[in-house]
């Protein structure tokens, strides 16, 4: 059976048929995967959608919150904005230091794409320790008030998104060293891993600007 | 967007996959084993959940509380509706019949993601466990299935708690699911079949997947929200804490009115296929029924606090949602009248499936007006929280969808096993099922216009005689399940052989063996661009050549 070709617009069928027709046994289930295209991006595409809801989810009842509940007496809205907007940029620039990574690979410089790909990692693990430092400074707690409790949430929600890209970034990074295992044609693991940063970057750009700004 | 593949060697070597029944205890790829897995696993829940059902009614039978004390009936009450949606009616009209179906209705080998589909599936038993679990470890939840706060906080934690992982659980099969529908039905389809001639059920499927991506992940996080305010005291839902209950309301009910489609319209979908093969008619109107589900998604994601009329919903909301809901009623009807006019003057056959999807017509069309006078502010604040609620619910669930279900399997039955179910059990079944439906549902509308309040363990003696009417009609219910459950078993050995197409059926499925070869098809997978095209003499129909386009669109 030949390897399906990913620019052809063919089923597996039609890499099936001839082999099946000549009656042969009908493969254990499983083991024609071969034949089977590869839809994992528009996959991990739905599934960032369905992501999305979470989050807004999670800002539609923050700002209703906002909106309805007032919060008790001494409690404020402000923030101290350095941190948070350092965060920013940073996120921000690991968007772009991570399509440099892709174009990178997508012109076979395997080495430079592994550079940036751990410049981007470091990006999104200074962005937690960030956010780290901005947790111990707060002036309130998990308990203290709803817009607390909200903003620990969200961020927190936020915070596990970043930790999960900056793993699966330092995973397709080590997986790079392997020769040939990711190519300038093939290398959904990058892709997947790219797609996802720029949607958590994008979720904390709305964060950004309805819990700091607002 | 380009998508990159490396050319893959398999990984699995033949033969990993166990054959026979074993398969369907193992992590198969299958698409047709998952499907009967879930299949198997959802009745098991519904007997489970029927079992819980009928200890409400016995409980029932007597005003006062004497065969369950409240905190039980609390419980019972709470994980009978958990079971019942998220254990049974979701992972069986979505999961079990999508995944049999959907890839060969698009032409395709397996659904999209197969190891997805089968972690989708292996979510289910655990989480299900767990929540029949926590009856036993202190107790269950006690809140209902909404999960109201104040109620979820104040009721004993632990069972609560472990309600909500069980539901995380659950919605995140049911996402997996969804992402996996929408991809198998978008990108899978084999070479030349268009969207327009999938057969309905891909559509239903299609839209149901829609609303299961756009509305359980905010199920999912405000669950999680709750989880923080049970366990680490935050405030989120809390009045006493200076938090917002009525936003939970609105947060669980724009996945939970949604859910009442991912319920029902698979089985929109499923009827669309039934009807047409047992009246020997086209289906009527296949381009206003796809554009009717694709109305009901959208509309469906914009009513949801129709729920909430009661919850001092402020007036313009309360306008916007009635008329919203109102609106949902227009693509409802048409397919309605569609079904209507493909069975008119059609060969109808009477058998099981063609009894339990007609039966489905009349309790969906008696569901739904009682569901749009619900829509209507002054009659919905007097029976809200009402046995009115009861009964409408269930008119729309086990009338619409559960129904669907039994005519499903009484259809499918020979796809799957390769042999008949018996017809006059089967309709013998339907009998008792649907006098038994009738008699527990119909009289609790009564029982709410009178104002007998739900959820609660003990009511006014004034109601004691239609109340155990009610109960009678439970108790056919349960004894209905009998003769379904001896012909499923006596037919897997002993039923008629079917054949490969027993209903000289058009769409995919029948032009295979029955059961299925593993790939679907031995052979190039068959064209179907008109999966509806009754109405030829049967002689002029050569079933074992009308796996091509030829037959289908020479204009017969």
């Amino acid at each position: 059976m030949t390897a399906f070709s990913p620019s052809s617009d063919q089923s597996p069928t039609d890499t099936l048929a001839p082999a099946l027709a000549e009656g042969a046994e009908l493969l254990a289930h499983g083991t024609a995967e071969e034949g089977h295209p590869d839809h994992r991006m528009f996959g991990l595409a739905t599934f960032l959608v369905a992501d999305g809801m979470t989050f807004a989810g999670f800002f539609a009842a923050y700002l209703t919150f906002r909106a309805v509940n007032p919060l008790p007496a001494g409690a404020i809205y402000e923030l101290e904005l350095i941190l948070p907007t350092i965060n920013t940029v940073l996120l921000v620039v690991s968007s772009f230091t991570f399509h440099r990574a892709a174009k990178q690979l997508r012109q076979n410089q395997l080495g430079a794409c592994r550079l940036w790909l751990l410049v981007t990692a470091g990006l999104g693990l200074a962005f937690l320790g960030g956010q780290m430092v901005e947790y111990f400074t707060l002036p309130f707690g998990l308990t203290d008030n709803l817009y607390a409790s909200t903003f620990y949430a969200l961020t927190g929600f936020h915070g596990l998104h970043v930790t999960l890209g900056a793993l699966m970034i330092l995973i397709v990074w080590w997986q790079a060293r392997i020769p040939g295992k990711f190519t300038a044609d093939h290398h959904f693991g990058v892709e997947a891993a790219e797609l996802y940063w720029h949607f958590v970057d994008g979720i904390w750009l709305i964060l950004y600007g309805i819990l700091y700004l607002l | 967007m380009t998508i990159a593949l490396p050319p893959q060697t398999s990984s699995s070597p033949p033969g990993l996959q166990p054959e026979g029944w074993l398969r369907y205890l193992s992590f198969s790829l299958d698409h047709k084993v998952i499907g009967l897995q879930y299949m198997v696993a959802g009745f098991f829940f519904y007997l489970v959940g029927g079992a819980l059902a009928g200890m409400i009614r016995v409980e029932l039978v007597s005003p006062i509380s004497d065969f369950l004390g409240r905190e039980t009936y609390n419980e019972v009450l709470t994980l009978h509706g958990t079971v019942m949606i998220f254990l049974w009616i979701v992972p069986v009209v979505n999961g079990a019949f999508g995944n049999y179906l959907i890839p060969f209705y698009v032409g395709a080998r397996d659904m999209a993601f197969p190891r997805l589909n089968a972690v989708a599936f292996w979510l289910i038993p655990p989480a299900g466990f767990l929540l029949i679990a926590s009856y036993f470890i202190g107790g269950a939840a006690q809140s209902g299935w909404t999960a109201y706060p104040p109620l979820s906080l104040t009721t004993p934690a632990a069972g609560q708690v472990v309600w909500i992982l069980s539901v995380l659980l659950l919605g995140g099969s049911s996402i997996f699911g969804g992402i996996n529908f929408i991809a198998t039905v978008l990108k899978m389809r084999r070479p030349g079949l268009k969207m327009m001639q999938l057969p309905m059920y891909c559509w239903a499927m299609l839209g149901t997947s829609i609303l299961v991506v756009l509305s359980t992940p905010v199920l999912a996080g405000t669950l999680v929200l709750l989880s923080f305010d049970i366990i680490a005291h935050t405030g989120f839902f809390n009045p006493a804490l200076g938090g917002n209950a009525v936003v939970y309301q609105h947060l669980f009910w724009f996945y939970s009115h949604p859910a009442v489609y991912i319920m029902v319209l698979p089985a929109f979908g499923l009827v669309s296929e039934i009807l047409p093969v047992h009246a020997r008619k086209p289906l009527f109107g296949y381009t206003t029924m796809v554009y009717s589900i694709l109305a009901i998604v959208f509309l469906g994601l914009i009513v949801w606090a129709h729920h909430m009329f009661t919850s001092a919903t402020p007036p313009w909301m309360r306008l916007f949602f009635t008329i919203a809901t109102a609106f949902i009623a227009v693509p409802t009807g048409i397919k309605f009248f569609n079904w209507l006019a493909t069975l008119w003057g059609g060969k109808i056959a009477l058998n099981s499936a063609m009894l339990f999807s007609c039966a489905f017509i009349l309790h969906f069309v008696f569901g739904g007006i009682t569901g749009v006078a619900l829509a209507q502010v002054p009659f919905d604040i007097h029976v809200h929280d009402t046995y009115f609620v009861v009964g409408h619910f269930h008119y729309v669930v086990y009338g619409g969808t559960v129904f669907v279900i039994f005519g499903s399997i009484y259809h499918w039955y020979p796809k799957f096993t390769g042999r008949m179910l018996n017809e006059d059990l089967g309709r013998f079944h339907f009998l008792i099922t649907f006098i038994g439906f009738n008699l527990c549902f119909a009289p609790q509308h009564w029982l709410g216009l009178n104002g007998m309040p739900r959820r609660v363990a003990e009511y006014d003696p004034q109601f004691t005689l239609v109340n155990q009417i009610s109960s009678v009609g439970a108790l056919l219910m349960a004894l209905s399940t009998l003769p379904f459950l001896i012909n499923v078993f006596w037919s897997a050995f002993s039923g008629k052989v079917a054949g490969d197409n027993p209903w000289n059926a058009l769409t995919p499925e029948w032009l295979t063996s029955s059961p299925p070869p593993v790939e679907n098809w031995k052979g190039e997978a068959p064209l179907v661009t008109h999966p509806y095209g009754y109405g030829v003499p049967p002689g002029q129909i050569d079933l074992k050549a009308a796996t091509g386009r030829e037959l289908w669109s020479s204009g017969q």
